[in-house]
């Protein structure tokens, strides 16, 4: 199997619908295939082992996509909001590779000592290339399509593989082809080098959708491309929904296109929720849980789990904002003790993921499926009696703390209650005492004189006593990457 | 003509336009068929023959096409008017949970 498939299809059966708006410019699904078809030329020219893309989103992101996949080389989209020594660091790990690239004299280039072995290529002579390469996709059973770099928040970046059979697995069984209206349109915002900038691709040419790129988020920006190009569709991770409410404070936005807003990628308050939910009431909202190595979503809370949870009184279904959902139906999910055993709802435990989809598979480390096919995501987390799951954060995260296990997920729930803290993060510190102790880092509303006793007051009187934070520090923001992502490891080491 | 097929086999039908992608296929040969005529690989079609009216109700693209037990899954990549069929027997739809978009 071949994603190139995908784009073939789409091509063929709807080649004049537009499939990318991106500034000023439109590309349709017959230009997109012949532009593949041009990126795939100049893989095989240049004798290239890897198709590397280093460049903020725009058309050639996803021509570069499906054109790794026609020449049968693996796509490797890059971070480039890194360093120059990391970028170059990265680069020595694929040499042989074809890289786009949209800058002049790239300052990775010198960075480190020794050529990284890449040959380069601009974004607009790989655009603007007229050679077609006119032969059939490869199909080498179990190719590799994707390899990403993990964002590398607990140490090194590993190469995460993701296989052609794995992403066509996600998409043949979440979207339907041709299931988008024409006049339909669904911005971009993810960078490319996110998983989900890979599945935004894929699903959108497959189901029909128009995407238009938005490369860098910002609510005021966000909101005049959507209205602009009426947008339908949008996919947001939580820090930029967040951002999104904030900037619109209590004025509803004047969209009135905008049917689906789906969002995911991170920890996202119920409380931001339900004040989207309150600013937007006609829009249907998808909270989708996925990780880079499970080709993207496997869990959606859908719109209908939305407005149920948010209408219900029962506390234990109106909890349920709090959840990602259900497991996808071509998924299984269970939660295991750190022993392996498969653990009952509402008992607490690692999260497992099976599915075709799911690839578990790093360059140097092979494949973490074991031999049943289980991946372990590293994820906490329990499921209701109707299967909704809950998030804990992440296995690496718990705070040992005299021999009991501490999450900090329910603690970081009980402080964000307080209507004064905006944000929170609870994390380990070394203690002499109990070895670890619990820390909570918080960032108040402005204004607030709210004091660290109230705040250990409020979660004695909510949890155990071996939940209150030892220490409560106020700080203006806290580290996230620009995908959302909570950067724990800063947050320790800033206490430390 | 029973053949034993693999996933990610591209086929064409020898009497409509109709392309299929092999998803899923058990490991024994199958005389699979589209609109009563051996299916061949697309890359080698040669000239058409003529559809069986038994076998005309079509297929479409992007549908997914399985047999009662699901031992086997094909995709349909272009439509046409043949219908599939394996040792004999029509192949139907694949009924799919619709999802909400979350990319």
């Amino acid at each position: 199997m071949n994603l190139f498939t995908l784009l073939e299809m789409a091509a063929d059966a709807m080649g004049d619908r537009i499939a990318i708006s991106h500034g000023e410019h439109d590309m349709t699904y017959a230009e997109l295939l012949i532009a593949a078809r041009r990126a795939a030329a100049q893989v095989h020219a240049a004798g290239a082992t890897r198709l590397a893309y280093l460049a903020v989103n725009g058309p050639a992101a996803p021509v570069a996509l499906f054109g790794a996949a026609l020449a049968g080389v693996p796509y490797v989209p890059i971070n480039y909001r890194l360093t120059d020594a990391e970028i170059a660091a990265l680069l020595a790990r694929i040499p042989g590779a074809l890289l786009v690239n949209d800058v002049e004299t790239p300052g990775w280039a010198s960075a480190n000592d020794g050529d990284p072995g890449v040959t380069l290529v601009s974004v607009m002579a790989f655009i603007g290339e007229t050679l077609l390469y006119a032969g059939d996709a490869p199909d080498n059973d179990r190719s590799i399509a994707v390899e990403l770099f993990t964002s590398g928040t607990t140490g090194a970046p590993k190469a995460a593989i993701l296989r052609h059979d794995n992403l066509m697995a996600y998409i043949l069984g979440s979207v339907d082809f041709m299931g988008a209206d024409e006049d339909d349109a669904a911005i971009v915002t993810v960078p490319p080098y996110h998983v989900a900038g890979i599945s935004a691709v894929l699903s959108s040419v497959y189901a029909g959708r128009r995407m238009v790129q938005l490369p860098a988020f910002d609510p005021g920006d966000w909101l005049m491309l959507a209205a602009r190009h009426r947008i339908s569709n949008a996919f947001l991770v939580p820090t930029m929904l967040q951002r999104l409410v904030e900037h619109l404070g209590k004025t509803p936005p004047d969209l009135p296109a905008l049917r689906a807003l789906a969002y995911g990628g991170g920890r996202m308050p119920p409380a931001i929720v339900e004040r989207a939910m309150e600013l937007l009431p006609r829009v249907d909202f998808t909270n989708a849980y996925g990780l880079t190595e499970t080709s993207s979503t496997i869990a959606l809370l859908d719109p209908a789990d939305h407005r149920a949870a948010r209408a219900a009184s029962d506390p234990a279904l109106r909890a349920r904002l709090g959840s990602v959902g259900r497991a996808l139906p071509m998924v299984d999910i269970a939660i295991r003790d750190e022993a392996g055993a498969v653990l009952p709802p509402g008992e607490a435990g690692l999260v497992f993921v099976r599915g075709d989809q799911v690839a578990g598979e790093y360059h140097g480390l092979g494949s973490l499926l074991d031999s049943e096919g289980w991946f372990p995501t590293r994820d906490r987390g329990w499921m209701d009696d109707a299967g909704y799951l809950f998030l804990d954060g992440r296995a690496d995260d718990v705070i040992v703390r005299g021999g009991e296990n501490i999450s900090p997920g329910e603690i970081e729930a009980v402080l964000s209650d307080h209507p004064d803290v905006r944000d929170v993060a609870v994390v380990a510190m070394p203690d002499e005492q109990w070895g670890e102790a619990v820390a909570a880092v918080v960032v108040l509303a402005p204004g607030s004189t709210v004091t660290e006793a109230a705040l250990q007051a409020l979660v004695r009187d909510r949890l155990r006593s071996s939940r209150v934070p030892a220490l409560v520090r106020f700080v203006e923001a806290l580290p996230y990457n620009e995908t959302g992502k909570l950067l724990r490891r800063v947050v320790r080491d800033q206490l430390a | 003509m029973s053949v034993q097929y693999k996933a990610g086999a591209k086929l064409a039908s020898t009497v409509c336009d109709g392309q299929i992608l092999v998803l899923r296929v058990p490991a024994v040969p199958v005389d699979l068929r589209i609109g009563g005529a051996p299916v061949a690989l697309a890359s080698a079609v040669g000239e058409r023959t003529a559809i069986d009216p038994a076998l005309s109700g079509g297929i479409q693209t992007g549908k997914r096409y399985t047999d009662e037990a699901e031992t086997m899954e094909f995709l349909c990549t272009k439509a046409g008017a043949g219908t599939i069929s394996v040792d004999g027997v029509a192949l139907g739809i694949k009924a799919a949970k619709a999802l909400p978009s979350s990319d």
